[in-house]
């Protein structure tokens, strides 16, 4: 009984192995990987980055499929997480027929997923990443197209400079990104002539009352804080509630409705709160009008932050394919001659801007924005109006 | 009615309320005088130049003004650590080890009574209550909070340390830390199941994030407004309360008797007719009401909450307890209100007497450098003489 089940079973591979070698072949699968969150509470971000990229991949598709091409989309979950990250890219990588990778929402998640991209030659373009050692490795197959965090931090120092701020006291949650976000911002404060009266960093969640004691003393215009919103939201609300009545302002950690959750009403009395972002709403670039009634038809769903820079990096990569391809006589590239196409490619003209690469793959300009919260009811967190939107070129290259 | 009245017993409702004042003003006194004293020192060296140049008031003043301030929000967080280190005091004192899964009951309280708070947001109930209905829901989510986290601590005791009570002393030492990391997954995964969020908010409702405004002090260039929070009233206020009460059950009724017997010698207790696993029992439930309600009073005090909410709470009411000497009711007391004062002092002082090289995150490394000092010269605690005899 086991000997004929043998049998069978050898027959029934070998039958497998003799279809499924020449149709591959045949039919020239290109496949293109996605990484983020798809599970976790960083999911609805995650999610639409997939969806974004999946849209882009459906519309701007068809020049190569004219040449032969069948393309594919291979989402991975990297859930936050950075372990989960590298396994993925494992995965990625041993797949010959994908040739680029869109990915990854969270910086702690790329950095080292990245490195096994660099290994295998695999290009990669970022949607969301802003610490500045994404790029500046200097990695031929890695690119962003946003901002940077110590462009973000100078930013933030400018707003408040504009807004007249003379005395500053700045927080951080002591992570790489938080701390990075606020030294810039400190050291950017200064240089405009601004006194900063404090620089402290805290990994207390509940209990502010002692950090506010030397805030309230100092009565400075602006409190600053570089991290998250679960944390930034409740120190804000406590000093509210102990009478400071100046201004508050964040960075894209402060970007989540549960801000206003945690902080209501104090969020918007006194001076106000404002957040710096490296990506406004959908509906803020001129170019996103198609974008969010195509998402809201085919997903019945407003594309949340980030889901038209998953439709943008997923358009450069097929460019770039698309480019490499003819280069070749219209056959399949090589992985290293689409990472060289994507690094070339000028002026690509996306949804949320033109962009161009520099030698370690930052874009040449990319837009900043202050958003004001204007509303202490959560649902209304999308309207939060932009204030000031900011061009800027990332720090040359060393 | 009379003889109910003649039966309750007047000192031992009012010894706690003295030790708590007593406690209170002693550690705000002792502090603050250490604090003016550094001031008047330090005044005339290069922190005090570099003080009154940022802010144009000397280091002195700015201490003096900024005490009332700082007493009060200590003495806030000293209540809350003092009513949960009483949860793992009273464990000790019957058991004789130590509850490491105390921190998650607290949490678990903090949850139910949030959830519960969410809830009636939802239905729309909390926006439009009036003050005295929002105090009821208020009470509502305090109760709901004690008698899930009540329940909930004599299911572990009975699951996860009866079994193990003549083992080892290590073994439910451990058993206790295994429960400890289940419940903060055990959360977890229920919010992710039920809500899919991380991160439980308590509701903004009546008028709790208000102040009471005590005055007006000017400091150089800027003033500072002196105010307590109806919410920290709340905190403190319910904190006395619950620690009056325990402490009349415990010293006053015939219930507290039997605990007392139990922690001194458990089969001589037995033989006098007391059923032991009932008391243990019931001292779990005690403590562990005590922390549910300290929960939800730390969710309103500090508005949100995660499944990880309990650990540093819970290792600060821990260590209160051993600095105040475990085993001692009156030290947990003494040992929540001293650490809470260290660590709010240290926090609001050291950034400025430091010049800003060690500010507040280092806050805890004061307090416990003094925790170890004390240690070091009582290693029973501050008011440790009563339990070296039962040992």
């Amino acid at each position: 009984m086991t000997k004929r089940l043998l049998v069978v079973l050898s027959l029934l591979i070998a039958a497998c192995m003799a279809i499924s070698g020449p149709v591959a072949a045949a039919d020239q699968i290109v496949k293109i990987a996605t990484q983020s969150p798809l599970s976790g509470d960083q999911s609805a971000v995650g999610v639409d980055i997939k969806r974004g990229a999946e849209l882009a991949l459906e519309q701007l598709s068809g020049p190569l499929t004219k040449m032969g091409f069948k393309f594919e989309l291979a989402a991975f979950d990297d859930q936050a997480n950075p372990d989960a990250g590298v396994a993925n890219a494992k995965r990625i990588v041993s797949d010959p027929a994908i040739l680029a990778v869109v990915g990854h929402y969270n910086s702690g998640v790329q950095i080292p997923s990245s490195e096994v991209y660099h290994t295998s030659g695999l290009a990669n373009v970022s949607p969301a990443n802003t610490n500045p050692k994404v790029t500046t490795r200097g990695y031929m197959e890695v690119n962003r197209i946003v901002g940077r965090d110590d462009v973000q931090g100078v930013v933030g120092a400018d707003f408040a400079f504009g807004k007249k701020v003379k005395s500053v006291f700045v927080v951080h949650d002591k992570t790489a990104y938080g701390q990075g976000i606020a030294e810039f911002f400190k050291q950017r404060a200064q240089e405009k002539g601004m006194k900063v009266l404090g620089f402290e960093g805290t990994e207390e969640k509940a209990n502010f009352d002692s950090l506010l004691s030397p805030i309230l003393a100092g009565n400075p215009d602006l409190v600053y804080f570089g991290g998250m919103y679960s944390q930034a939201a409740v120190l804000f609300k406590q000093a509210r509630e102990k009478g400071y009545m100046g201004m508050f302002l964040s960075d894209d950690g402060f970007d989540s409705s549960d801000a206003v959750k945690i902080g209501g009403q104090t969020l918007l009395d006194g001076g106000g709160t404002f957040y710096s972002t490296v990506s406004g709403p959908a509906s803020i670039y001129p170019g996103t009008a198609k974008f969010v009634s195509d998402f809201n038809a085919k997903y019945n769903a407003a594309p949340q932050p980030f889901a038209a820079q998953g439709y943008d990096s997923m358009g450069i990569c097929l460019k770039a394919i698309e480019a490499a391809a003819k280069a070749n006589g219209d056959k399949l590239p090589t992985r290293e001659a689409v990472t060289k196409a994507i690094r070339a490619l000028q002026d690509y003209v996306g949804i949320t801007g033109k962009f161009t690469f520099n030698s370690i793959g930052d874009p040449t300009i990319a837009k900043y924005f202050v958003i004001k919260v204007s509303s202490p009811d959560p649902v209304k967190w999308n309207d939060n109006p932009v204030v000031e939107t900011l061009d800027i070129a990332p720090p040359p290259p060393k | 009615m009379k003889r109910f009245l003649k039966s309750i017993n007047v000192h031992e409702l009012l010894r706690p309320l003295g030790q708590l004042i007593f406690f209170s003003l002693g550690s705000t006194v002792v502090l603050s005088a250490i604090a003016l004293v550094l001031a008047l020192i330090l005044d005339r060296t290069v922190v005090g130049q570099t003080l009154f140049e940022r802010l144009n008031v000397s280091l002195y003043t700015y201490t003096l003004v900024n005490l009332p301030q700082v007493a009060i929000d200590g003495l806030t967080i000293g209540f809350v650590y003092a009513a949960i280190a009483l949860g793992y005091t009273m464990v000790y004192g019957v058991l004789e080890f130590i509850n490491f899964a105390h921190s998650e009951i607290f949490a678990v309280g903090a949850f139910v009574g949030v959830e519960i708070l969410i809830a009636l947001d939802k239905f729309g109930i909390l926006t439009g209550a009036s003050l005295v209905m929002a105090y009821v829901y208020l009470i509502l989510a305090i109760v709901g909070g004690m008698l899930a986290a009540g329940a909930l601590a004599v299911a572990v005791e009975r699951v996860a340390y009866r079994p193990l009570r003549h083992a080892s002393r290590l073994v439910p030492l451990i058993s206790a830390i295994g429960v400890s990391f289940l419940l903060q997954d055990v959360i977890r995964l229920v919010e992710s199941l039920t809500t899919g969020q991380f991160n439980r908010i308590f509701p903004t409702f009546g008028n709790f994030d208000r102040r009471v405004i005590l005055g007006k002090m000017t400091m150089g260039a800027t003033n500072i407004t002196l105010g307590v929070s109806y919410k920290s009233i709340i905190v403190i206020v319910s904190a006395v309360l619950m620690l009056v009460a325990l402490n009349y059950l415990v010293n006053a009724t015939k219930i507290g008797k039997a605990i007392r017997a139990v922690a001194q010698d458990h089969p001589t207790a037995s033989l006098m007719g007391i059923d032991v696993n009932r008391i243990i029992s019931l001292t779990f439930l005690v403590g562990g009401m005590l922390g549910g309600a300290a929960g939800v009073l730390y969710a309103l005090k500090f508005t949100r909450i995660d499944a990880f909410v309990g650990f540093f709470p819970g290792l600060k009411a821990f260590t209160a307890a051993v600095l105040g000497g475990i085993g001692n009711m009156t030290g947990a007391l003494l040992g929540g209100i001293v650490l809470g004062m260290l660590e709010t002092f240290a926090g609001s002082y050291m950034g400025v007497f430091t010049m800003g090289a060690a500010g507040t995150e280092y806050k805890d490394i004061f307090a416990f450098s003094i925790l170890i000092l004390v240690l070091i010269f009582r290693p029973q605690g501050l008011m440790g003489a009563n339990v070296a005899q039962k040992a």
